[in-house]
């Protein structure tokens, strides 16, 4: 991590020096042309100039905000920002023309709600239809606090009726039966849930839904559905578990890592899954594309008997508008996205606790990327 | 608000002006600074009563379309479920947490406030007054999210023993059954932390009210043979009645509208969560919900909704307010 970028650095040194700086045509100082980067281990970063302003899911904060400090550590013409005011408000916002693209755990929706028709709504402010590009994966881990016990199985089942409150200590049977030869204590079960809407809320809950029909009859929504404590965002939760004992939570697999937190392995039926980004990827993989063209829209299957894959995550997209915006600022952000869907933006993002996409939907993503104009 | 209406009254008594029914008829002499000054200070005034009524006014409108969409009883319901086709939604956990939150907040920082002004203002030598006096300011400065994430992290742990000790002692009451919320995300500890952070208010104005004690009251008591408390006793704590009150209504305006630290220290509890009155339960204020909330707003309606619970807050600091006026007038009338 540190290697690489005092390696970037030193690329972006090498480059300066030949004043060969890629950077936009309204740039003052003498710019040669063709491709920058060049040098050292990362990729080659088709560098543009300007002031990009993206806001959405938090859920993608740490992702985001890290691709973005890779890209301007290789770029220093340009400046993005990225406001993780949850997915919802970007997409507003989005709509409003007042960021450049947004960053949402759903996908802009093509139903009515409530005489708002999302799509329809982006297409009018971008002039053109807006599309959808999953770039960020983002398991969600069941994380717990249970000292003494470092390995964890759960299926659905007991899983959801943990989160409901059912089984409410950890030595329950329903636990030891699929934790045979791990021994658990009395402690009391403290389950929290985000308090905040949350997409990370939802997608859990439409993993709990989809996987255990019979015990988990809430419909999935943003708003816990569940039992237990509220606290405010995945900081909040995460935080609440480490100085719980007995504490259970779902949160992205980030806050987990950060936290030091365990993670449960999830058995939907195929054996135990452990969380990592091999897991995370073939899960991705078995997910179907709805989408029509250039607009990419994943459907997970959370209910996956796929050996070896990963049930519960969250892919976030970026949503942009597929063409006729600003010059500019089209080709930063179209830079900026083709460095985060590269094979090496997408991999540097495994420091930072998400999963990078598999191979194949990544050059779908890269293809549409391209296709931006 | 309470500064609106606090000079109301005083334009009214105010011997130069002439009264509000002949504003400048008999002043044709005056000058022009006299004149600027007036219309900005009236201007001023008048900005602030538009703002409360804009606030007003958008708060309602608001509210209303989302009101009528409620497919659940405003006031009594505990349910809140908004967002979807049809809309479920109450306030009457939210009141509760905001009120039982805030009585906790007033309960400690009232007495401790006061003495601390009493030991500003009467006990304590100069040279240590002022400084005093000035770290009590200090805590006013400090943000609300530092208070929160202080009282969640570092003093939380500590003050749970405490709590369990209540609800051992106390448990048979309903102000300390057993919850499900573990460690101090409770309404007492939200109280507790609401205190320190409105100690500030409190001391202050209680502090300048007991100050203004005149001589003559103090210096007659002691000579009629009171010691010192009785003199505080007699002369400073009724004289500073009305600024105490009005000191802890000023408080408890900012403990009504706290959010950050509340949201923070606050565990919420699931929609269903059976109702309890325990004090050692979680919840969700007004403020901390529509924070907690706000991210995520997307339909009008929705967005209502939370906007109706910020209406309930208002009226609720308006009433607030209005008590206070009504008590102070009263205790001047009395003293006077």
């Amino acid at each position: 991590m540190k290697i690489q970028r005092f390696g970037r650095m030193s690329a972006v040194a090498l480059v300066g020096a030949l004043a060969l700086t890629a950077c936009g045509s309204d740039n003052n100082t003498t710019s040669a042309s063709g491709t920058a980067g060049g040098g050292g281990s990362t990729a080659n970063i088709d560098c543009a100039a300007g002031e990009v302003q993206a806001e959405g899911s938090s859920a993608q904060k740490n992702a985001i905000e890290l691709a973005i400090k890779n890209y301007q550590s290789a770029c220093a013409e340009a400046t993005l920002s990225y406001n993780p005011t949850g997915s919802g408000a970007g997409i507003k916002q989005f709509i409003a023309g007042q960021v450049d693209f947004a960053g949402s755990d759903s996908v802009l929706s093509d139903q009515p709600e409530e005489g708002v028709v999302e799509t329809e709504d982006a297409a009018k402010t971008c002039g053109s239809p807006a599309w959808n590009l999953p770039m960020v994966t983002g398991p969600i881990a069941i994380t717990y606090n249970v000292p003494g016990v470092d390995k964890l199985v759960l299926t659905p089942d007991v899983a959801a009726q943990i989160f409901q409150g059912r089984i409410t200590t950890w030595d329950d049977p329903a636990i030891a039966k699929i934790n045979q030869g791990v021994k658990l204590p009395g402690t009391r079960i403290s389950v929290f849930f985000r308090a905040d809407e949350s997409g990370t809320t939802e997608n859990f809950t439409k993993y709990l839904s989809a996987t255990a029909k019979d015990l988990w009859t809430a419909d999935p929504s943003k708003v816990w559905s569940g039992k237990g404590e509220g606290k405010n965002k995945s900081a909040g939760v995460a935080s609440a578990v480490k100085s719980t004992e007995g504490g259970i939570t779902y949160a992205e697999w980030s806050y987990a890592v950060d936290n030091k937190l365990d993670i449960a392995q999830i058995d939907n039926g195929a054996g135990p899954v452990e969380l990592n980004s091999r897991t995370v990827g073939k899960a991705v993989d078995a997910a179907k594309n709805v989408g029509k063209g250039h607009d990419i829209r994943l459907e997970l299957d959370y209910a996956t008997k796929e050996k070896g894959a990963y049930p519960i995550l969250l892919v976030t997209y970026e949503i942009v508008c597929s063409k006729g915006q600003d010059e500019a600022k089209t080709k930063l952000t179209k830079s900026f996205l083709s460095y985060f869907s590269s094979k090496d933006g997408q991999k540097s993002l495994e420091a930072a606790g998400y999963a990078p996409l598999p191979e194949e939907v990544r050059t779908k993503v890269s293809a549409s990327v391209d296709a931006l104009s | 608000m309470s500064g609106t209406t606090g000079a109301a009254p005083t334009a009214r008594r105010d011997p130069f002006g002439g009264g509000p029914s002949d504003p400048q008829g008999t002043r044709k002499t005056g000058r022009l600074g006299d004149r600027l000054f007036g219309g900005a200070a009236r201007g001023a005034g008048l900005l602030v009563i538009a703002i409360v009524v804009l606030v007003g006014v958008f708060l309602l409108s608001r509210a209303v379309p989302a009101l009528l969409d409620n497919r659940a009883n405003f006031l009594t319901s505990t349910e809140w479920s908004v967002g979807g086709e049809s809309q479920r939604f109450g306030i009457a956990t939210m009141l509760w947490v905001t009120v039982a939150s805030s009585v906790v907040a007033m309960v400690i920082a009232v007495p401790l406030g006061v003495s601390v002004a009493l030991f500003i203002t009467q006990y304590a030598p100069t040279w240590l007054a002022r400084p005093a006096a000035g770290l009590v300011q200090l805590l006013a400065a400090v943000p609300s999210i530092v208070f929160g994430i202080w009282g969640a992290y570092v003093v939380g742990p500590y003050f749970e023993p405490v709590q369990n000790l209540l609800n051992s002692v106390l448990g048979w009451t309903p102000l300390f059954s057993d919850t499900t919320v573990s460690g101090s995300s409770t309404i007492l500890f939200a109280g507790v932390v609401l205190a320190i952070m409105v100690l500030p208010i409190v001391t202050a104005m209680s502090g300048e009210i007991f100050a203004q004690t005149p001589t003559t009251h103090r210096e007659g008591a002691l000579a009629l043979g009171a010691t010192k408390w009785e003199m505080i006793r007699t002369t400073v704590l009724p004289f500073g009645k009305p600024g105490v009150i009005s000191a802890a209504m000023l408080g408890l305006g900012r403990a009504l509208g706290e959010t950050v630290a509340v949201m923070i220290i606050l565990s919420a509890l699931a929609d269903g969560t059976a109702w309890s009155w325990s004090l050692l339960n979680g919840g969700e204020t007004f403020a901390s919900k529509i924070a907690n909330g706000a991210p995520e707003f997307t339909t009008p309606l929705q967005t209502g909704a939370y906007i109706a619970a910020g209406l309930v807050l208002f009226v609720l600091t308006f009433v607030v307010n209005a008590i206070a006026r009504v008590v102070i007038n009263r205790r001047k009338a009395f003293t006077e």
